[in-house]
């Protein structure tokens, strides 16, 4: 029974942490900047060959894949950004032309992103072994890199929190998520900001990506059904809530695992279960205002 | 413009349409049969980028449940073609759509803008999961086996249900019911201030294009012969009509149907050779339209006639 019971919650955590912060990657570029980026599980996918690439063909650490690719993957956000949405958003008439052009426009992305992956890498399953000794909790088994996979989520969400809270960037992002015109009245550099987020959700996905290639198999059409995860632990937690995000994930990621351990068929039927109930009863989520 | 030109143009927008369509009812009898197989396909896409303009175009309701409806009536057309001739089939799958349609319809009244894009992107992917889930449990099998029907039989079912959904498209726009649409789409809260009923209306509409998708799927299942969940509820069903309708230009009807058309030859040439390089090519296409070309096809084509 403890095992058990240890097994649904340890697992639920380790997945949760995944969702939470690809889920805080997502809330990030449609809180602040109002691109549904369907595109995100693509990051996500790049990021997971990154750390295969690098480990298996030069032996690097996923964990310093981890502090070496992370950069790249917040200047590849930016450089989205700056280059596709912003001249989308000075040429859209409202706020939900935007919302629908840039929608699409992360659809293109979608497409261009997992095909270059196809051609280079084809449609094969991947994958590699790394630090997989078994850990013992309390008679519960666990692989060591599932486990270390978990700290990195949690202390990268936890990183991320104080900065949203305590850095002045944070600020100025916290103030355009919650109304973009008086925080540029205020002095906020709008287009700077909002090129800032999308390269931070660009590096979650970067960093769970590299996580997830530590403890799943992994291959070029991977990345849909994080993007899908995204959107439901952001409609969960609230369309534009960073912390409803994080807990969302967390949320979900038991959720998961409880109906991974009666029927394993009905994981996935479940998250969109509670997708559509979330829409229907309460539109702006648990922790939306 | 003087009578005699505006005579004639009517008798053009008219006469050509009808020209085109007897040329479509006689091509099978001299195209080669492959372009008679490729022919189903587009028509397929055709259909499908119509029908979702049909409610999406007027209502800037952007709905991501082709896939859903499509995929209903090929698992009707699965379950229920060895017992029932073929046409009353399409029309069941179509009417189950159509059913399916009005319930998401009553549930989805109060989402609007990208609640109304994620939550019909949600259902047709929760019934993908739930007929896999279904089919792997209580059936034992994952994938089943459509009775047959020859291509050339097929090309007539697809001729007929586009132009019937050509001619709804065109009823539709063309009446105050079609106007009403469009003041949804300009300005709810105002259309629903003048005493239009927004929730039957655009229920009604939304079912309407369902029954189309309904239909198609039925008839591409019989030519598929082998379907499984992931074949019939493929998500790119569900995205393929809009960015087709985006690229063609969503104003008058002839766009969706543009787009469409052109994306479905393009991928009938590349896509058997060069998958990947054909998707890639399409997410490219797709970015540049929506950044330099936001009315579309129809849009540049207008933009020419003016500088003529």
């Amino acid at each position: 029974m403890l095992v058990t019971f240890l097994d649904i919650a340890i697992g639920g955590l380790i997945t949760g942490g995944i969702y939470a912060l690809i889920a805080v990657g997502l809330s990030l570029q449609y809180g602040v900047g109002r691109v549904l980026n369907v595109s995100h599980g693509e990051f996500i996918m790049v990021g997971a060959f990154a750390g295969w690439s690098l480990y298996t063909i030069w032996g690097i650490s996923p964990l310093v894949s981890l502090v070496i690719c992370s950069p790249i993957f917040f200047l590849i956000g930016f450089f989205v950004h700056i280059t596709l949405f912003r001249y989308l958003r000075s040429r859209s008439k409202s706020v939900e032309a935007f919302i629908d052009s840039s929608l699409l426009v992360s659809f293109g992305l979608l497409f261009i992103v997992q095909n270059i992956a196809l051609i280079t890498w084809k449609a094969d399953i991947r994958g590699y072994s790394y630090w997989d000794t078994s850990v013992t909790i309390l008679e519960a088994v666990f692989s060591l890199n599932r486990l270390v996979a978990l700290f990195f989520a949690v202390a990268m969400s936890g990183a991320f929190y104080l900065f949203l809270t305590h850095s002045r960037v944070g600020k100025a992002i916290r103030a355009s998520a919650e109304d973009p015109v008086t925080a540029q009245v205020m002095g906020v550099n709008i287009n700077r900001v909002l090129g800032i987020c999308f390269g931070l959700g660009a590096l979650m996905a970067g960093f769970s990506g590299i996580l997830i290639s530590m403890i799943y198999e992994i291959q070029p059409n991977m990345g849909l059904e994080y993007t899908l995860i995204a959107i439901i632990v952001v409609a969960l937690g609230g369309l534009g809530s960073i912390t409803g995000s994080l807990i969302g994930g967390f949320i979900l990621g038991l959720i998961g695992n409880i109906v991974t351990y009666v029927d394993p068929g009905l994981s996935l039927v479940a998250y969109y279960m509670i997708f559509i109930l979330v829409l229907l009863v309460r539109p702006k989520g648990i922790f939306g205002k | 413009m003087n009578h005699a030109t505006a005579k004639s143009k009517k008798y053009l927008s008219l006469g050509l349409p009808l020209l085109f369509l007897l040329l479509l009812a006689v091509a099978p009898l001299w195209i080669p049969p492959y372009w008679v197989v490729s022919f189903n396909t587009i028509f397929m896409y055709i259909i499908l980028t119509l029908s979702w303009a049909i409610f999406s175009g007027p209502t800037r309701y952007i709905s991501l449940a082709t896939a859903a409806f499509f995929g209903v009536g090929v698992y009707a057309m699965a379950m229920m073609g060895q017992e029932l001739p073929f046409p009353i089939v399409i029309a069941l799958s179509g009417g189950l759509s159509f059913i399916l349609a009005l319930f998401i319809g009553f549930l989805t009244l109060r989402l609007k803008g990208v609640y109304f894009i994620i939550f019909t992107f949600g259902i047709s992917e929760l019934i993908r999961h739930l007929v896999l889930w279904w089919e792997t449990k209580f059936t034992g099998t994952v994938g089943r086996w459509v009775l047959m029907m020859d291509y050339t039989t097929a090309y007539y079912f697809l001729l007929a249900i586009f132009v019937i959904t050509v001619l709804s498209a065109h009823i539709i726009r063309s009446s105050k019911f079609g106007l009403a649409l469009k003041g949804i789409g300009e300005y709810e809260e105002a259309a629903l201030h003048i005493g239009i009923d927004v929730t039957t209306l655009k229920t009604i509409t939304f079912a309407v294009s369902a029954f189309f998708m309904g239909a198609t799927g039925a008839i591409m299942a019989t030519r598929w012969t082998y379907i499984d969940p992931t074949i019939a509820f493929n998500p790119l069903f569900s995205f393929m009509p809009v960015l087709m309708a985006i690229f063609g230009g969503i104003g008058p009807f002839y766009g969706p149907l543009l787009g469409a058309a052109i994306f479905a030859i393009l991928e009938e040439v590349l896509i058997t050779k060069f998958p990947y390089y054909y998707m890639l090519l399409f997410g490219i296409i797709l970015i540049a339209v929506i950044l330099f070309l936001p009315n579309g096809l129809v849009g540049l084509l207008k933009k020419g006639e003016k500088r003529v």
